[in-house]
């Protein structure tokens, strides 16, 4: 089982994720139950300074479908959003972040999976969401991720036949030199 | 043809300035309005700042029917050959402006993903800067535009970019 | 069939006019050339029995009638007609948009019409993409804003504020009353001026075109009062990180009155005009249904989730920026309807109203933003007067402030649905992921489920009703 570095760095930065003998088990109920089902998952929680706490639970790729749907029919009946993120000096350097919401029970859900550089491919969760469609299909076409099992994985936003991801972190913005009159060149 | 000769004779100048006149009093205006500018400029054909005043408040969704193309928003790659395709159904006389920023320059978003200016797919007669420029220059560069229409600066396009 | 009005220059027994014909015309097609006017009681009556025929295209019983064969494509006793080419499904797929006056912005839709009946629908989109989040990389987080707002360019003071509060949350600052009290008054204005556009644009595409006027007309208020305050009349970069750019100006509470008054009266009036309108409700009961398990699916959310009976508004249960201090109504609809949608959002209008009344009553005083001027910059005066306000503000302009390392998502309540921003900071003063969740994106993607078995005219009336924006959709 990957141990994936959680997502989560904020104030203090563990150097050493928890060893499993010592899996901290979230208080709410709800995601109690999901983490007795799902060993491999890592529940971790971000108090901000103004707002409700934010939980973010790290997947692995290969338990990102059940545990998706575990989560729904657990009352996260309603689906936010999928982005991914590219960490680029980071190993796994893709996180597809899944954004889920229960309105029944006021809560919040983050649900990361990180995906290696060489194999940026995980299952599709449009068969347990059907808004998953339009997310997959805009992390595929700006950031390269492939989604498996998706009905149609073309290109959403850019023209069809755009070569390239533009969001990968090695792709520059893609800029016009701009020269202000009398001004040394500007960058 | 591109520079039509003048004529000095003063039937076909007064003619000349009489068609001028009549192009620039109904310059009907293509809808195309792509992004937050498209908002002001539906303010501007609204109550307040009316363009009916100058006979332009029916914006002909059909190119066919359309004078003016007032580009209003950001155009993205995608939308470029869409762009040219709609300009080029347009009969002539046909006239354009830029409005706002994205569409002269590209305005904030110096990337990827937009056409750094409308100039690059379309010719361009009137620019009109602002991020969204008001209905007031909205209004302004159109009539602008009819000015030199009226003074003849603008000469018939040759159809070839 | 019959031959009168097609060859009457053959015809010589008939009788002619009375009209003074000039020499040498003699011919009907003559004279028809010449525009004669037939004088009424000379025509000759057999032609006007005819004249009214269809001729060729006249229309005969179904099971005689060989053209519609020929165009149906069933074999006819006729050499020259191919073999039977029966269609059992006449469907045509035909494009709407990018350019099309109805379509609410650059969106295109493939539709697969059976008649007029929609079978299918297929949403195309990315013709407004502007690599927002790529730019809002390049950007620091005051200068974010800018980038910000013009996404939904409907409610840029919502895209703004919700920048703003994610980024607040990483750095950990405390914004003072005064200045949440501004962000409700500028965000609930920015509501009921979006929904006039929507209204406007939903009237002028159910029909009602005077709506258009009407919605503007009020909406210039607004935008008034907005150029008064932030400096712009839309994409204003108001709310930033720390507060608000600049304090109400003197006499704002004026202008809110009058805004208040003339708003309400406006509200009114449509109301009388549409809500028992015969014509708008033939158009909009029953139309565009989407129920309330799809839009948990699709994640829609907003008054067009709660126009399905999806009782749920972010102000309520994950309040922010001081808004639970408010009272007000969360309108729920229960057909999930276009009719239900217009309720929804007419009540939503008058609602915040209600809000802005008692941000008008009950406004604090004191700092429009924090007093951190790690955060903020300080006020032009102190400048010439203090060395650590000049280096404060040159690095804030310059460099930007840091935010510290971390992952937060951060959703408000726009008039679209649940408006949402996924903030990565790797510790620099630029962001090094910023994503939007549109809410209109996912209600562009639910538009086929809503859209199965409607006619043309009612697809034009449902996609008006989502109020999509599409800057949100394309980022």
């Amino acid at each position: 089982m990957t141990d994936l570095a959680s997502p989560d760095e904020d104030e203090v930065v563990e150097p050493a994720p928890e060893p499993p003998g010592d899996r901290k088990l979230p208080d709410d109920p709800v995601l109690a139950g999901l983490a007795e089902t799902f060993e491999s998952a890592v529940f971790d929680a971000f108090e901000p300074a103004v707002g409700p706490r934010q939980d973010v639970v790290a997947v692995d790729r290969g338990d990102v479908v059940p545990f998706v749907t575990a989560a729904r029919d657990a009352g996260f009946e309603t689906f936010i959003d999928i982005c991914a993120v590219d960490h680029f000096t980071r190993e796994p350097r893709f996180d597809v972040v899944i954004s889920l919401l229960s309105m029944r029970l006021a809560k919040r859900l983050r649900v990361v999976v990180g995906l290696p550089n060489d194999d940026p491919v995980m299952p599709s969760l449009t068969g347990v969401y059907a808004g998953a469609n339009f997310y997959e299909r805009e992390a595929w076409d700006l950031m390269g991720v492939r989604f498996t099992g998706h009905p149609d994985l073309t290109r959403l936003l850019l023209p069809d036949e755009w070569v390239g991801h533009p969001l990968r972190k090695d792709q520059g913005v893609g800029s016009v030199p701009v020269q202000f009159k009398g001004a040394n060149r500007a960058t | 043809m591109a520079g039509e000769t003048r004529n000095p004779n003063f039937l076909l100048t007064t003619l000349e300035k009489g068609v001028n006149w009549t192009r620039t009093r109904s310059m009907w205006p293509a809808t195309f309005g792509l992004a937050c500018c498209a908002i002001e400029m539906m303010a501007t054909g609204a109550a307040h700042n009316d363009l009916g005043r100058f006979g332009m408040e029916v914006f002909r969704a059909s190119p066919r029917q359309a004078d003016l193309m007032i580009v209003a928003g950001r155009v993205s790659q995608k939308m470029a050959p869409v762009l040219r395709q709609v300009y080029d159904q347009m009969a002539e006389p046909k006239w354009v402006i830029s409005m706002g920023a994205c569409a002269s320059t590209g305005g904030m978003f110096n990337n990827y993903a937009l056409v750094q200016g409308v100039d690059e797919i379309v010719p361009v007669d009137m620019y009109v800067p602002g991020c969204p420029p008001g209905p007031q220059s909205l209004l302004h560069g159109i009539l602008s535009l009819q000015d030199k229409i009226m003074a003849g600066e603008i000469q018939r396009s040759t159809g070839m970019l | 069939m019959s031959d009168a009005p097609h060859a009457p220059g053959r015809d010589t027994a008939v009788p002619t006019t009375d009209l003074p014909l000039e020499e040498g015309i003699s011919d009907a097609d003559d004279r028809r050339r010449l525009h004669e006017v037939w004088v009424a009681g000379t025509e000759e009556p057999d032609w006007i029995a005819g004249a009214t025929d269809e001729g060729a295209q006249e229309m005969l019983p179904a099971d005689v009638e060989p053209a519609l064969d020929l165009q149906r494509g069933t074999a006819v006793e006729d050499d020259y007609v191919d073999e039977i080419r029966v269609d059992e499904s006449e469907r045509q797929i035909i494009n709407m948009g990018p350019q099309h006056p109805a379509t609410h912005g650059v969106l295109r839709l493939h539709l697969e019409l059976e008649g007029e009946t929609i079978r299918r629908a297929k949403p195309i989109i990315g013709y407004l993409h502007t690599g927002m989040e790529k730019t809002a990389e390049t950007l620091t987080y005051l200068q974010g804003g800018t980038n910000v707002t013009r996404m939904d360019y409907l409610a840029p003071l919502h895209n703004e504020l919700c920048y703003s509060l994610a980024v607040e949350q990483l750095v950990a600052v405390e914004i003072p009353p005064r200045a949440q009290a501004i962000r409700v008054l500028m965000t609930e204005l920015n509501r009921v001026s979006s929904h006039l556009v929507w209204i406007a644009t939903f009237g002028m595409d159910v029909g009602a075109l005077s709506m258009m006027l009407y919605g503007f007309r009020e909406r210039e208020l607004i935008l008034d009062f907005f150029e008064k305050t932030t400096g712009l009349r839309m994409n204003h970069n108001y709310i930033r990180p720390g507060g608000v750019a600049a304090d109400l100006p003197s006499g704002w509470e004026d202008d809110v009155e009058e805004i208040l008054d003339v708003v309400r009266d406006g509200i009114a009036d449509y109301n009388d005009l549409l809500t028992e309108n015969p014509i708008f409700v033939d158009r909009t009961h029953g139309v565009g249904i989407m129920t309330a398990a799809e839009a948990h699916a699709y994640g829609v959310t907003g008054p067009n989730a709660r126009a399905a009976g999806v009782d749920f508004d972010l102000r309520k249960v994950f309040p922010y920026s001081g808004i639970d201090a408010y009272e007000f109504d969360v309108p729920v609809g229960s057909h999930g309807d276009v009719f239900d949608r217009y309720m929804v959002r007419m009540e939503e209008m008058r609602q915040s109203l209600g809000i802005v009344k008692q941000v008008l009553e009950s406004m604090p005083a004191g700092d429009y933003r924090t007093e951190d001027r790690k955060v903020t910059p300080p006020p032009r005066q102190r400048i010439n007067e203090s060395m650590e306000a000049l280096i404060h503000h040159f690095k804030l302009f310059t460099e930007g402030f840091k935010v510290p390392p971390g992952e937060v998502y951060q959703a408000v309540e726009s008039p679209r649905g649940e408006l949402g921003m996924y903030l990565v900071s790797k510790g620099g003063p630029r962001p090094w992921r910023l994503h939007v969740r549109a809410p209109s994106f996912a209600t562009v993607q639910a538009l086929p489920v809503m859209m199965a078995d409607l006619i043309v005219p009612d697809v034009v009336a449902t996609l008006a009703s989502l109020d999509p924006v599409l800057g949100d959709v394309d980022r």
